[in-house]
């Protein structure tokens, strides 16, 4: 198929940046959604032209790294799609697909579509971590975990951190991101010890960065992995308890 | 948590890097707040005043409760020469009676923690639209495609203002009496007072109008609450959105019959 692409230039940081159109011709269905940005690419090194610069590592749907506003949606219309798992097939021949990278304050734009997303590595520093002593790996059944916790814990653990709930939210909230940790954490036995300051240092980092949530819904129907709307209402729990907890 | 001082890294607190100065340093700070200045210090969160957003906003939605069943009175009618709704308004005013003097209760029960909701949730609505104004910084330079947002969760902020500026009028027109707002106004005669106003065109127009702005703030309100407070059980959180679609919906249903009433020669 043959389509036509209007892809956010930017040079860098400072630069104003503009919407450039490109031509993409016998596109297979079969390709993901970056390896058509690979192909633009090879035609423009060809040509002589800057390649559109976006982020990319494991191109199979788990590392987060990938991320691009396509036609107003997150990671694109496919829905629990991040965009490299995103394949030509959803689109038909003679669209126009429109790119843009995520856009937030707290996200500059580093170059074309790539962003810095930075403020999520300052939140997980906030808390986004246990203090197990290290060593050899205990034994898994060592600590009891009930069936429905563990499966909690491990929904909101499938996060990849790759930003689509801030993008889509129109308030640029991180709640999504930022509850998906604190719960995953707060609800295992493993995450006790620190559980009351870890979600009050989280949810303070964040603020520092993002905006409010206004339960639009737009970050649960955005997120490649499913992550629900009701891990920041555990969040808001938690955070309010520990706040009249205050340990 | 306050501020770190300058000097202590920001964040890089994992295992075994300096964790043990910032707790000594965070119980130091902890011991000298006392709880109701820790308590207060919250709001001066956005999360906190999404807690203060949604508390007072539990306190309008009892009131807009309240007042729609409260205006029901109006199809009473009249008993003995007296109109129901009449005397409904005169016990509001004479609640507690006569223990405490008129209107007494009615102001400091009644009409003083509604005008504190009513300034708590307009200043939280107010701080957290700038919050979230700077959150976005540049904008989608192309059309965004919503999935799930919908017209009442996206214009909450305008619905909020339209209410407001309704309430002015509806409180010059029935509560004080404006003479401009309502030249046929007389003081505790609420059944002739209403039947006046809505009889003016413009402002039955206006009346129901102002129906729609509440109803759409009320409906994501009523759900969005629960999600600020933490109000969560898998089990009971479809009926969030059953209770927030049969309030609003009450509500609404309730307080356009007043008008419709009027309209349709029932109340006159």
């Amino acid at each position: 198929m043959d389509l036509t692409l209007r892809v956010w230039r930017q040079r860098g940081p400072l630069d104003e940046g503009g919407f450039e159109t490109y031509q993409a011709a016998g596109v297979s269905g079969d390709m993901s959604f970056l390896e058509l940005l690979d192909v633009v690419n090879e035609q423009l090194v060809t040509e002589g032209r800057e390649p559109i610069a976006f982020d990319h590592d494991c191109r199979e749907g788990i590392c987060g790294s990938c991320g691009l506003m396509i036609d107003g949606r997150a990671h694109g219309p496919r829905a629990s799609t991040a965009t490299c798992q995103l394949h030509m097939r959803e689109f038909s021949d003679g669209d126009t697909i429109v790119v843009e990278p995520w856009r937030a304050a707290a996200f500059p734009i580093i170059r074309d579509l790539v962003v810095d997303r930075t403020p999520f590595d300052r939140i997980i520093e906030a808390g986004g971590y246990i203090s197990a002593p290290t060593g050899s790996a205990p034994e898994a059944n060592l600590i009891p975990v009930p069936k429905g916790t563990s499966d909690t814990a491990m929904d909101a653990a499938a996060c990849i951190g790759c930003a689509a709930c801030v993008a889509a939210c129109p308030n640029s909230a991180a709640h999504l991101f930022t509850a998906a940790k604190v719960v995953h954490l707060n609800l295992l036995p493993q995450g006790q010890p620190e559980r009351w300051r870890r979600v009050e240092r989280m949810v303070e980092t964040m603020e520092e960065y993002f905006g409010s949530c206004t339960s639009h819904g737009e970050c649960e129907k955005a997120c490649p992995k499913d992550i629900s709307l009701d891990n920041i209402a555990v969040m808001n729990r938690d955070y309010l308890q520990a706040k009249i907890r205050n340990r | 948590m306050p501020p770190l001082p300058a000097g202590l890294p920001r964040g890089g607190n994992g295992p075994g890097c300096g964790n043990g100065r910032m707790e000594a340093m965070a119980s130091t700070t902890r011991e000298r707040t006392s709880k109701l200045a820790r308590i207060g210090g919250v709001y001066r969160t956005d999360t906190g005043k999404k807690y203060a957003m949604a508390t007072s906003g539990v306190v309008l939605l009892a009131f807009v409760l309240g007042h729609m069943i409260g205006n029901l009175h109006v199809f009473e009618g009249a008993h003995d020469g007296v109109y129901r709704i009449d005397e409904y308004g005169e016990g509001l005013r004479s609640l507690g009676e006569p223990l405490f003097p008129r209107t007494l209760v009615l102001w400091v029960f009644l009409r003083l923690p509604l005008t504190a909701a009513f300034l708590v949730h307009i200043h939280a609505a107010w701080s957290l639209t700038r919050s979230n104004k700077a959150a976005r910084g540049a904008k989608y330079q192309s059309p965004r495609n919503y999935l799930a947002a919908n017209y009442a969760s996206r214009t909450m902020r305008w619905s909020g203002v339209i209410v407001v500026l309704f309430l002015l009028w509806h409180l010059a027109d029935l509560t004080i009496g404006v003479e401009a707002v309502n030249p046929g106004f007389r003081r505790g005669e609420v059944y002739q007072n209403l039947v006046f106003s809505l009889g003016r065109w413009p402002v039955w127009i206006l009346y129901t109008a102002a129906q729609a702005a509440l109803g759409f703030h009320i409906w994501h309100g009523a759900w969005s609450l629960f999600q600020s407070l933490g109000v969560n059980n898998p089990r009971f959180n479809r009926f969030r959105r059953i209770f927030a679609n049969v309030f609003s919906t009450a509500v609404v249903v309730g307080f356009l019959s007043v008008p419709l009433g009027v309209a349709l020669d029932v109340v006159r």
